[in-house]
């Protein structure tokens, strides 16, 4: 294979993993929140560049208005967590009357109670899993820790994926976004039915002739 | 890193660190009849409320005139300058979190005398995290507190052959450094390092219940299910995990190094094992 067709072979399965991460990002925040019987859960993704976290995935309140939305990287109780690499788990924090504030500015939502965990693979730090507002009455024991810092590696497993296939278009699109075009086609005319997707190719192979013969 | 640990006789200085010559196994006295008896947790803290003995707590920042926390009698933060040197200053912002208050907290609840002080290590943003931990760490050590609560821990390799001779260098100047082991499947520390004493949690309800782990890396659990510590605006929350259990430990060692401020970190690891609540602590 040549270094186009590498190229384009590598966009088009970049393009297809964004999605197919985000979807695993999402279920890991689902589970969670069913797990746990709780009212939300969300994973925060570690902006590095601008040392911020950012809301990449939510379950449940908040849902549709989240993501995307950013909190400082070392304040506040998720921005603790990320940086001394120690989950928590913590009650009754609308007693906090900064919290409460702040929580309810940003989000419209003041959680009662929340299990927030350092999102780890090798020596990086991720991001965050939090999972907001366990039934009151629920019974918490180090067991659930456990439970949640075993979900926590598979969430870093998906954020650490969902990142490189990032990294990956980003590297391409650097190639001044023609690759990710190739890519876009090829995996285009790979999703056709049989004979349309024969015709796709002969044309793709006619303007690859075109464009490799010599100018006039 | 000029200063004597205090303890230290200077008559010592004539001795090579290598090599004990003949007669003069008097130059090591250890300053206390030992073995002391029976370690009982009477003879061990009994009477004791920690008074005058300085824990630091290496956190995010300590609320001072917290009901549960009380006076701090002294609070530093790390930062860093433009060109990304870490400094040491007077902190005036109290706590990022809410996390250093509730160590402060729990310290308190233990050795209500003790003075506690504050250094701060959160808050200059991730990036420089660890380079501001570390700073903070060794900033704490020179000033000589004799416990430091670290109810933190980090994963970046680049930083744990510096934390080790951090925390060796807090052991050989009798600093106890007190940190919060990782339950999760990952490579983080210092807890880990053997000159440093780990904390896990238990689940028991009582604050002086603590456990000695003969199959480390953990060495030590304490109370750290279900708590409720202080919080920031003078509240108070309901926390779990093994960053609050640490302080418990922290506690402990200030009341016990109020009683024998002689006590060695290695001594004060064996006074807590005997001391432990499954050794021959009564529970």
């Amino acid at each position: 294979m040549n270094e186009t067709g590498l190229r384009s072979a590598v966009a088009a399965g970049v393009l297809a993993a964004e999605e197919m991460h985000r979807a695993l990002l999402q279920s890991i925040v689902e589970v969670a929140r069913a797990i746990f019987a709780a009212k939300a859960s969300s994973v925060f993704l570690l902006d590095e560049e601008a040392d911020e976290l950012v809301f990449e995935a939510v379950a449940g309140e908040g849902s549709d208005t989240l993501i995307g939305q950013r909190l400082p990287s070392s304040t506040g109780i998720a921005g603790w967590v990320l940086v001394t690499r120690q989950p928590l788990v913590v009650d009754d924090v609308q007693q906090d009357p900064r919290w409460s504030r702040e929580a309810g500015e940003s989000t419209g939502y003041v959680p009662k109670g929340l299990m927030a965990v350092p999102l780890l693979h090798e020596e990086r730090a991720l991001g965050v899993l939090s999972v907001l507002d366990r039934p009151r009455d629920a019974r918490f024991t180090l067991r659930e820790m456990e439970l949640l810092g075993l979900f926590a590696n598979q969430a870093a497993i998906g954020l650490e994926l969902m990142q490189r296939s990032r990294r990956a278009k980003a590297a391409l699109e650097g190639a001044g976004g023609l690759a990710t075009l190739v890519g876009r086609v090829a995996a285009r005319v790979d999703g056709l039915p049989d004979e349309r997707r024969d015709a796709g190719r002969r044309l793709l192979s006619a303007l690859d002739e075109v464009l490799a013969s010599p100018e006039r | 890193m000029s200063e004597e640990p205090a303890g230290h006789h200077e008559e010592d200085e004539e001795l090579p660190a290598w090599s004990l010559p003949a007669g003069s196994v008097d130059r090591i006295r250890v300053g206390l009849p030992w073995p002391p008896g029976a370690v009982s947790r009477e003879w061990a803290w009994g009477g004791s409320s920690g008074a005058g003995v300085r824990v630091c707590i290496l956190d995010s920042g300590i609320e001072g005139g917290h009901p549960q926390v009380g006076s701090v009698e002294e609070a530093y933060v790390v930062s860093l300058e433009g060109d990304g040197e870490p400094v040491v200053g007077e902190d005036v912002e109290g706590d990022l979190c809410g996390h250093g208050t509730a160590c402060a907290g729990v310290v308190r609840s233990l050795a209500p005398e003790c003075e506690l002080v504050s250094v701060r290590v959160l808050g200059a943003g991730y990036t420089g995290s660890g380079t501001v931990l570390l700073a903070g760490l060794r900033w704490a050590i020179e000033q000589g507190y004799p416990v430091i609560n670290m109810s933190l821990s980090t994963t970046k390799r680049q930083f744990s052959s510096l934390l080790h001779e951090l925390a060796d260098t807090a052991y050989f100047r009798r600093t106890m450094l007190v940190a919060s082991a990782h339950n999760m499947p990952v490579e983080s520390y210092p807890w880990r390092f053997s000159s440093v004493l780990s904390v896990g949690s238990h689940e028991e309800p009582d604050p002086q219940v603590f456990f000695y782990n003969p199959s480390p890396p953990v060495e030590f659990f304490a109370r750290g299910l279900n708590l409720d510590v202080a919080w920031l605006g003078g509240s108070t929350i309901r926390a779990t995990g093994n960053s609050f259990a640490t302080p418990h430990i922290s506690g402990i060692c200030a009341l016990i190094l109020a009683k024998h401020p002689e006590l060695t970190p290695f001594q004060l690891k064996s006074v807590l094992s005997l001391t432990a609540s499954n050794v021959g602590g009564e529970e």
